[in-house]
């Protein structure tokens, strides 16, 4: 038989749909606000809705925090700071850091379950990804509670008070936990706000907390909106403000502790550069470039969402791109088979397509994947934009959604200078098979992450945080522990 | 159509990160393959057999057995597809054929000194021609490890095209022997060579050697295989061997197909698995799928 004389016909192998049961989970039709391990109802006497953002349905009730809640909220911290956890040992807070994480672990298919439903997040990352991480930050901070005096050899540390934690809707538990674990760890104890859109799992964590039998008034989740957020920001009794969101909001919590003797750690937003080079190695950076611009539907504060690709390789790289952008499955995100789900709400849904508005607007050329978008539900076709200036807009500002801008480079001086020209620094990738290269690539960017020939890679062990604009303070690792922690004096 | 010249005129072969094809591999890994999907798809590996036997001991009677069961895979389930072809010594080609007259199954012959490729040109280039002489319908020959290794690149180059030539009208694979090329970047490289060079399949191994078809192997070579498709619109064809006995595994590598090349090399013509144990387990996942409780393996011949 010839070669190419014999073509049978393509069989139209495809995935059945392999959907995650919801059987074992369960959502009550209302949440109320979580204090002093109790479930209290809002003064407010207000509730708001949480859809799940693929079908639009409405999922359950969410108790709206007033001033007055919120002050409940952080009063139960402080007494439960007071009388309890700064009298607990370091290693009996250790214990329940670590029985918080075993109860996530066992819980995790129902939680991986809610946060795909609530967030619109496709199942396996929830599963794969968010939960277990999630897991881990409590399992790592749990470890370093009662080895304190061992992370910051002759500095005698002392944990800050209440914290007052903000967290954003895009990796809802996982944010939770990246927050409230070294909060503990450190001593301190935790008012903490979820999103509005995603406040399910962080409930379903104060269940656990509950069940961990961990001291009421330690860890208080008070749901709502912007206002609820700015009732703890502006709190006298607060000592700290973790928050992780837009920079525009990041602004007003700096304006509003200014002279407050509040700390802070901000973590916000990111145009982060993913730069390949001509030696790079071509088919993983594609699966870098994937990874970096649509994971989590681009909603990643690191996102690599400015690519910058050497000009002699671009075409090659820019096909091959397309090609595995076709290869993505968008849709159902219970389906296991999901690559790309839900856009998390509709508000983000129209930011997202503004932007692809004023790119196609501002001349780039526009290609997105060819799958077909479900009929209900928030959806967004993966999008590239090619010959895409740093001056353009879809260059200079955070998308929060899988909308990447390609530009081309030549030299190692112009990527780096045109890298650094942002007012985000939050995490950079580096696509070379050189090692000389990379060292100097990670010296030279100001970037609070740098990957090499990877992207998106998270650890409890590592810090992770911002220059310029996106932010500062870091979370994860040692560096996280210390931003809950004083110097005793 | 491509013109096999010498090694110094094909591209460079880009670097291969070891990391990141790992990572990849997991994601098609991860990929659930249920209800019709699978079923449609333990069919399509069935399809995809080289059934395979290469042994000191091999004997006519053995190879008729074998013959007999490749088209004869589970008699007391109708409509299921036969295998791809049977892989057999030169020694063992002619019965194999005579075996196997009227069905569509075809025979696939080792030859070049299989499995090390220890030998000369001159004994390959026979050990060829007897084959096809005999009847083969394929030819899966080795490479030169040993050239490759030492760095004689067109020495490989030049041995696989004088083999193709020698082939004829027999489809032409070319093993590399990932195992012994040790590194991405060699089976990347080898894989380059042997598609310039006249390959209408590449294949993995030998079977004589662990690891064999891993599926950072397997993914490798098919990303060749996929820029030598974009560069020029010519099909090669894949065949991981050795190493895959789950059906599992089978349908993780048709992922891995599908999502890099697509349907159309979702055939027995475009890809093949090597292998001796697969089809047993593909039977019996198939039988569970029908009847919704595991067999024994007893059910299931074993020739």
């Amino acid at each position: 038989m010839a070669k190419n004389t014999t073509k049978k016909q393509a069989p139209s192998w495809d995935y059945s749909p392999s959907l995650e049961s919801t059987s074992h989970i369960t959502i009550l039709p209302r949440y109320e606000l979580f204090i002093n391990n109790e479930w209290v109802k809002p003064t407010s006497k207000k509730y708001f809705k949480t859809t799940n953002p693929a079908t639009e349905e409405v999922l359950s009730e969410i108790a709206w925090a007033n001033d007055k809640d919120v002050d409940l909220a952080v009063k139960a911290a402080r007494k439960a700071y007071q009388d309890v956890w700064s009298k607990t040992t370091p290693k009996e807070r250790s214990k329940y850091i670590y029985r918080i994480a075993r109860l996530m672990q066992e819980q995790a298919r129902e939680l991986s379950v809610i946060e795909t439903l609530d967030a619109g997040k496709p199942i396996r990352e929830a599963r794969d990804i968010d939960v277990p991480l999630a897991c881990n930050h409590f399992f790592y901070y749990a470890g370093w509670a009662d080895k304190l005096e061992y992370a910051f050899p002759n500095q005698p540390m002392e944990a800050l008070g209440v914290a007052g934690q903000i967290i954003p809707w895009n990796f809802p538990l996982l944010m939770a936990a990246w927050k409230i674990a070294p909060a503990l760890a450190a001593g301190n104890t935790v008012v903490l706000k979820p999103a509005e859109t995603t406040s399910l799992t962080a409930l379903k964590l104060a269940e656990i907390i509950k069940a961990s039998g961990l001291p009421p008034g330690v860890v208080n989740i008070v749901t709502g909106h912007g206002d609820t957020g700015a009732a703890i920001v502006n709190h006298p009794d607060i000592n700290k403000i973790a928050f992780t969101g837009s920079t525009n909001v990041g602004k007003i919590i700096q304006r509003a502790i200014a002279g407050t003797g509040k700390k802070a750690t901000l973590e916000l937003g990111g145009k982060s550069a993913n730069i390949i080079f001509d030696d790079a190695p071509i088919d993983q950076a594609v699966e870098g470039i994937i990874n970096g611009i649509f994971f989590n539907q681009g909603h990643v504060c690191c996102a690599g969402s400015r690519l910058f690709v050497q000009e002699n390789i671009a075409e090659l790289v820019i096909r091959k791109l397309k090609h595995r952008m076709d290869s993505l499955y968008l849709g159902n995100p219970l389906d296991k088979n999901t690559d790309i789900g839900a856009i998390n709400s509709k508000e983000q849904l129209t930011t997202i397509e503004k932007y692809i508005k004023i790119g196609i607007a501002e001349g780039a050329e526009i290609y997105q994947s060819a799958c077909e978008l479900p009929s209900k539900g928030y959806y967004c076709r993966p999008t590239i934009f090619i010959n895409v200036a740093q001056s353009s807009t879809i260059s200079q500002e955070e998308i929060f959604g899988p909308v990447l801008s390609i530009q081309t480079f030549r030299t190692v001086d112009e990527v780096i200078q045109k890298a650094n020209n942002s007012p985000y620094g939050l995490a950079a990738g580096v696509w070379t098979d050189k090692g000389s290269r990379i060292f100097n690539l990670t010296t030279k960017l100001r970037a609070g992450v740098i990957w090499a020939n990877t992207y998106n890679k998270f650890d409890p062990t590592s810090p992770f945080g911002g220059y310029k604009e996106s932010g500062f303070g870091r979370e994860g690792g040692l560096h996280g522990l210390g931003a809950y922690l004083k110097m005793k004096v | 159509m491509k013109v096999p010249t010498s090694f110094t005129n094909i591209p460079i072969s880009p670097s291969v990160d070891k990391v990141g094809v790992e990572e990849r591999v997991a994601r098609f890994q991860s990929r659930s393959i249920k209800n019709e999907s699978k079923r449609q798809g333990l069919d399509l590996v069935l399809s995809m057999i080289d059934l395979t036997t290469l042994e000191g001991k091999d004997t006519p009677g053995k190879v008729k057995q074998m013959c007999y069961k490749a088209h004869h895979l589970h008699d007391s389930y109708p409509n299921l597809p036969t295998v791809a072809a049977v892989c057999v010594f030169p020694s063992m080609v002619k019965t194999a054929k005579t075996a196997l007259l009227g069905t569509s199954v075809k025979v696939a012959s080792v030859s070049t000194a299989f499995p090390s490729g220890q030998s000369t040109r001159a004994v390959k280039l026979a050990d060829t021609k007897f084959a096809v002489d005999e009847g083969a319908d394929e030819i899966d020959m080795v490479i030169s490890r040993g050239k490759f290794l030492a760095g004689e690149y067109n020495f490989v180059f030049d041995e696989i095209a004088a083999i193709k030539e020698a082939c004829g009208k027999a489809r032409l694979k070319v093993i590399l022997e990932t195992g012994e090329l040790c590194t991405l970047d060699s089976v990347r490289k080898a894989s380059d060579i042997a598609i310039y060079a006249g390959a209408d399949f590449i294949k993995t191994s030998t079977g004589k050697i662990q690891p064999a078809a891993t599926m950072q192997v397997t993914y490798t070579m098919l990303m060749a295989i996929k820029d030598y498709y974009d560069t020029t619109g010519i099909m090669i064809g894949m065949k991981p061997a050795g190493g895959i006995s789950t059906s599992k595994l089978a349908l993780h590598n048709l992922v891995m197909v599908k999502e890099i090349l697509g349907n159309n090399w979702l055939n027995n013509d475009w890809f093949r698995f090597g292998a001796s144990s697969l089809a047993n387990d593909v039977l019996m996942q198939i039988m569970k799928l029908e009847t919704g409780v595991y067999q024994s393996s007893d059910y299931f011949t074993i020739d």
